[in-house]
């Protein structure tokens, strides 16, 4: 079976980490082997990291000159067999963007954790922010899907980062770990387990590496240097890698296949918490370091007698959107907490039918705070 | 193709891509033949490429692993490639505006970092599959789609370009002079470094058209003429001057 248990290849028990460095030791859990990356604030510490401790472990770690190159190289090493990552942030992923639509279309294994920063443009370096959301799923040309995981801890920052590979590796897909700032950089403890659950490309000889018959099917990947004369072009193509550019249906089953192959998986890639939801009137959505700020808000509005609860997405793409739905049969409104202008807040207003959705936006490089939320959901009342 | 070369090609592909008269069929026969001479294993050889013509050669014609990446991205592929798996031998082939123009910061940081990889540029100084607009490589004066009154910028040299980013082997062929192209190839592959091939190859279709060059043979009878015997059996400086030199560029 692909998925394995593994003994934790980094050090066990309770650590006090920042969440970069936790992200970096849940690659090295999940078994990354290759690290390519462009030094870029607030993402860095994970290039530090591994740049020490890949080659102790029979990995590589380039410096790149560019991201365009970081994540080009990280393509690379995914098909020689090696489990791929880069860190980056706001400019960074920008200019990442046409090699990840490479990455979806050739269904190459890739797992890119985005530290938010303050943007647009250069922005603010230093500065937290939640506005890469769309980026990571619509910033690439053409139709296709990724992951995307909002972690709140530090100690997410590992296990997510873990869960990122493993959906990458199982869906062949670009999974990110979509941080921010303020989780990147931040230290508490956190409680690394003596074992975790790893899983491994499926590889069959001989079957073919880009097609299979299920209309949202996975197919096997093999590595360069198996002998199975790989094909890897990033043109439309058939089962074995050639390009075939002719013939609109062929496409678009390609592209639909594609889609489906995460989307038709919603059921169990999305993960998601609920706190005070039973009885909840109004529902405070929220995601990534905001969710923090949120359930602090949640639990003083419960004991000022609102009936306030938080629905906290941990996985933001694919979007639940039957979530949403589930939980608007219940709720009299929504709360959606964003360090942007919005942009879950369209997701959410999408699903939530006749449920009245109220925006809270805040792009000014500061963590939303509880009282803010509070506030909000005081004039929700 | 030789049918002695035709082990290494695909049975499934029948049609080669390149125009008629262009370079590139020369090249790809040279570089298979360095291969065998070699006696490379294919199995263990990843070749990488680019977009537009060159970027062909390899994918799909070869029956190897291949990686047709982006547009000026195939030397970082190619790097990730061999830094995560030293033992494939790795070769890029693609063509001048995809290594030296889109592509030219990964050409010259990955000569720098001196990885063992080989990088054969095909060279036909014009974006030929776009519809032949200027290249980095383009002679002042020519006439591209992009430049119709003469290119007005200096050429890239890239043989100086890429030796002076540190690169240990570099040469130049030309697809007219297949047998010293042969002995370049045979070396860049065989090197434990960074190694850089540039290689002159006519493209009748785009360049030699709008450059009253209006056959193959004319592009041909002019490369030749750029090249002239030396005294030591290698190429001497022809009449386009130092950046059409042909040979090798060891330390």
């Amino acid at each position: 079976m692909p998925l394995r248990t593994v003994t934790n290849p980094v050090k066990a028990g309770s650590r006090y980490l920042s969440g970069n460095d936790a992200a970096a030791e849940g690659a090295i859990a999940a078994g990354c082997r290759y690290y390519g990356g462009y030094p870029i604030t607030p993402s860095s510490e994970i290039m530090e990291y591994m740049s020490r401790e890949l080659a102790p472990r029979g990995g590589a770690f380039m410096q790149m000159e560019d991201e365009i190159a970081s994540i080009s190289s990280v393509v690379g090493a995914s098909w020689t067999g090696s489990k791929a990552m880069t860190a980056t942030s706001g400019p960074g992923l920008s200019l990442m963007q046409e090699c990840l639509g490479y990455a979806a279309f050739t269904e190459t294994p890739v797992v890119l954790v985005d530290v938010q920063r303050a943007g647009p443009c250069t922005g603010q370096a230093t500065k937290v922010g939640a506005g890469d959301l769309m980026a990571v799923k619509w910033g690439s040309h053409g139709d296709y899907q990724v992951v995307a995981l909002s972690p709140w801890s530090v100690q997410e920052m590992f296990s997510l980062t873990v869960e990122a590979f493993n959906l990458s590796e199982r869906l062949r897909v670009p999974a990110f770990l979509l941080a921010e700032e303020a989780t990147g950089h931040l230290r508490e403890r956190v409680d690394l387990p003596e074992s975790l659950e790893i899983y491994d490309r499926d590889y069959q000889p001989h079957e073919p590496p880009f097609g299979c018959d299920e209309p949202d099917g996975i197919p096997s990947m093999p590595r360069f240097g198996d002998g199975e004369n790989l094909l890897v072009t990033g043109s439309t193509h058939d089962r074995w890698g050639y390009r075939k550019t002719e013939g609109p249906a062929f496409h678009d089953a390609l592209v639909r296949r594609l889609s489906q192959k995460v989307l038709s998986r919603k059921a169990e890639i999305c993960r998601h918490e609920g706190y005070y939801l039973d009885d909840a009137e109004l529902v405070v959505v929220a995601y990534g370091f905001t969710a923090r700020a949120a359930l602090r808000a949640v639990r003083q509005a419960r004991r000022g007698g609102l009936a306030v609860g938080l629905l906290r997405l941990i996985t933001i793409w694919p979007f639940d959107d039957e979530l949403i739905r589930r939980v608007a049969q219940g709720a009299k409104g929504f709360l959606v907490p964003e360090m942007n202008l919005g942009q879950v807040d369209g997701l959410v207003r999408s699903a939530a039918g006749d449920t009245p959705v109220k925006s809270l936006t805040q792009v000014n490089g500061s963590t939303i705070s509880p009282a803010s939320i509070l506030a909000a959901l005081g004039e929700m009342r | 193709m030789a049918r002695s070369m035709e082990k290494y090609l695909r049975p499934e592909v029948k049609t080669t891509p390149f125009c008629p008269g262009c370079g590139h069929g020369v090249l790809m026969g040279s570089l298979l033949r360095a291969i065998d001479q070699l006696g490379l294993d294919m199995k263990n050889t990843l070749f990488v490429s680019g977009i537009g013509c060159a970027a062909w050669i390899p994918s799909p014609n070869f029956a190897a692993d291949t990686l047709h990446t982006l547009h000026g991205r195939a030397v970082a592929f190619a790097t990730g490639a061999k830094a995560a798996n030293p033992d494939l031998k790795v070769i890029v082939i693609s063509g001048d505006g995809d290594l030296a123009s889109i592509g030219g910061n990964h050409l010259i940081h990955a000569a720098r970092r001196n990885l063992e990889l080989t990088v054969i540029c095909a060279n036909n100084m014009i974006y030929g599959m776009t519809g032949g607009q200027m290249a980095p490589t383009t002679p002042q004066g020519h006439l591209t789609a992009t430049s119709v009154q003469g290119n007005p910028y200096r050429p890239f040299d890239l043989v100086k370009l890429v030796k002076g980013a540190g690169a240990p082997y570099v040469a130049r062929g030309a697809v007219t002079r297949p047998y010293e192209l042969i002995g370049y190839l045979k070396k860049a592959i065989a090197s434990p470094d960074f190694a850089f091939v540039d290689v002159l190859s006519p493209c009748p279709t785009q360049y030699g058209r709008r450059n009253k060059l209006d056959s193959a043979g004319a592009m041909y009878e002019r490369l030749r003429g750029l090249c002239q015997e030396s005294a030591e059996g290698t190429c001497a400086p022809g009449d386009a001057g130092d950046s059409l030199r042909l040979g090798e560029f060891n330390d």
